[in-house]
């Protein structure tokens, strides 16, 4: 297969990403750092013959995805954490009426308006429902640019598969960064049938209707109803947490310290284990693809690994992922934190450094 | 014998729930007795929204999705985006269209978003037990208004089809009541009106219905209807306020043209 490389910005892959997923419909609200994946689809949309509407706000945006997904079809709409917060009324939304979807948040610092620079402080938003009602959306971090493509276009594959919103969560840094990516001649699409669209019920040739009336609706007053509703959505969530987790493991066999990191703090901790090693130091690292469904048994068997002697999370916020690693990790092992916030980034000494103290006996 | 009245296919038969002397029963019939006499129920899809006709998704048998409160015309923005071909309306009431959703109401006008806005003006919010609406009139008391609403503390009512008709993408306003025989039958022209104005092509059409809450007015239902004439009709004067002069021979001619043009195209 012939890979051709082209430099491209994060932002604008997302974008590219959703075309080539099949998407024709996206609906955005400016807001920085996220707005190259409007800009991309506001041209790229028209010359293919797809929508692009920019709508006069965030809530208009995740109705109007509401929509298209009602009629059957793919759609999305991107946002940084303030937009996704006005979004979150739709994505509960969305999750009620069991559409499938995609929403891309590309971090920024919070909370309030907070900054523009890249944070992962929507951790919590983004994996503990954010709206109102017991619902889950599955969360991909990806952690590079060519995994911003990939994982992006398997967001919509999940989506329609499951009936279920998929977000993107990435951060301004990913976002705004320039790499190189390699696209796939032909994508992965898998198309699923939707008799349950709101598309027209349509017409018979004597005239007669091909089916009953379809109805999309999150809303059913009789408390049995809904609990059964709730339900069917609890066995959903169960079946995505049994077949959808998705991590990276670097060097468990021998690590002395095993690093917890997703997305752009990946990154950084990467360079970390290498620096490491040549202090004599073994560490390895669990990368949560997935944050929901969580990778939760890979973690608890590497707490159970007797070379395993502590973890260090490394996240950009006040500590959001830790509380899900701590849960897997049961005690068995002490979990060290290192974060920063505001939209400043760890350097790899800082979390060098981290792991020496911790290396010494754990006086961190 | 000859059947001279009938239930109409366009309603699924699941019985109302609606108040007596409530006149969104009445509206309903007519929204779905016109989809039925253009031959358009298989090929449009509603927008219920949120108050007492939030469950109209089930009493409409096309279509039908429940959007959230206020956000009807966006849900209806992305559901025509992708079905061109459609017709493609909501259904709306006072306290969903005219106050939390005012921004998703005036912005798909001035798109001219074409599709159908249904939009059902008692002066209150209806389900939530009779709060005052931002179509609540002068003096009127409800729930949070108990002393009358006060033009000093509270503002003003809004005439939302007269706002609409100030934007050019809208293409046909109009205010309708559903108080006598004559009125009815001038909501059903309307309704008509309306969806050929989307199928037209010509964009955002809006039918804002004056309607009664007897049991949130405090009235019996015939008294209702009185208040309304007397109370409403002067604050929300009836009749075309955009496209007036758009005849429905001229749409029929435009729609045919239409259907002309698409099969050349196929």
């Amino acid at each position: 297969m012939a890979q051709k490389r082209l430099l491209m910005k994060g932002n604008e892959v997302i974008a590219e990403a959703a075309i080539r997923a099949g998407c024709r419909n996206y609906f955005g609200y400016p807001i920085t750092p996220q707005t190259e994946v409007m800009h991309y689809m506001a041209k790229k949309m028209v010359q293919i013959g797809g929508n692009f509407v920019q709508a006069e706000s965030e809530l208009a945006a995740i109705n109007m995805v509401y929509g298209a997904a009602s009629a059957g079809f793919r759609a999305m709409t991107s946002s940084s954490s303030p937009g996704i917060s006005l979004k979150q009324e739709g994505i509960s939304y969305i999750a009620g009426a069991e559409l499938p979807a995609v929403v891309v948040n590309i971090v920024r610092a919070g909370p309030g308006l907070g900054g523009i620079l890249p944070a992962q402080g929507d951790y919590f938003q983004a994996t503990k429902g954010g709206g109102h009602g017991d619902y889950r959306n599955i969360v991909i971090a990806p952690a590079s640019v060519q995994e911003l493509y990939e994982l992006t276009v398997e967001a919509f594959n999940l989506a329609d598969k499951y009936r279920n919103l998929v977000m993107i969560l990435g951060d301004g840094t990913l976002g705004q960064m320039m790499e190189p990516v390699a696209f796939r001649d032909e994508e992965p699409i898998v198309t699923y049938e939707k008799p349950w669209a709101t598309n027209g019920r349509g017409y018979n040739d004597d005239g007669s209707y091909k089916r009953e009336h379809n109805t999309i609706t999150s809303i059913y007053i009789d408390p049995d109803v809904l609990e059964v509703k709730n339900n069917e959505l609890q066995a959903k969530y169960e079946l995505i947490r049994q077949n959808e987790v998705r991590y990276e493991a670097i060097g468990l066999e021998d690590a002395e310290i095993v690093i917890t990191a997703f997305s752009t703090c990946s990154r950084i901790s990467r360079n970390v284990i290498r620096q490491a090693a040549e202090l004599g130091i073994k560490v390895g690292m669990i990368r949560p693809i997935t944050l929901w469904p969580f990778p939760t048994q890979a973690i608890a068997d590497a707490a159970a690994m007797p070379n395993v002697k502590a973890f260090l999370d490394v996240e950009l916020n006040a500590g959001q992922m830790i509380e899900d690693v701590k849960l897997a990790v049961n005690g068995a092992k002490p979990v060290y934190f290192h974060g920063r916030l505001g939209g400043n980034l760890p350097t790899q000494k800082e979390i060098l450094d981290k792991i020496v103290a911790i290396h010494e006996g754990g006086k961190v | 014998m000859a059947i001279v009245f009938e239930k109409t296919e366009g309603l699924t038969g699941k019985p109302f729930h609606y108040c007596p002397g409530c006149t969104h029963g009445i509206a309903h019939r007519l929204i779905a007795e016109s989809m039925v006499e253009m031959g358009i129920l298989g090929t449009t899809v509603g927008v219920a929204s949120v108050g007492c006709s939030y469950n109209s998704y089930e009493y409409f048998n096309c279509d039908m999705v429940q959007a959230a409160h206020g956000r009807a015309p966006a849900v209806a923005t992305g559901i025509k985006r992708t079905l061109k071909d459609k017709t493609v309306f909501t259904y709306q009431g006072d306290g969903d269209l005219a106050s939390i959703g005012c921004a998703e109401i005036v912005h798909a006008a001035a798109r001219g978003e074409k599709i159908c806005v249904f939009f059902i003006n008692n002066a209150v919010y209806g389900m939530t037990s009779g709060q005052m609406a931002p179509t609540t009139l002068l003096g009127q008391v409800t729930t949070t208004s108990p002393f009358g609403r006060d033009a000093s503390y509270q503002g003003y009512p809004i005439n939302v089809a007269e706002l609409l008709s100030n934007l050019t993408g809208a293409a046909y306003v109009e205010r309708v009541c559903m108080t006598d025989f004559k009125n009815i039958n001038n909501a059903k022209k309307a309704i008509k009106k309306a969806f050929k104005v989307q199928q037209a092509g010509l964009g955002f059409a809006f039918v804002e219905f004056l309607s009664t809450c007897p049991t949130n007015w405090g009235k019996a239902p015939l008294d209702a209807m009185d208040w309304l004439k007397e109370k409403m009709i002067p604050q929300y004067p009836l009749g075309c306020f955009k496209g007036e002069d758009i005849t429905v021979q001229a749409l029929d001619e435009m729609i045919a043209a239409k259907a002309a043009g698409e099969e050349v195209k196929a």
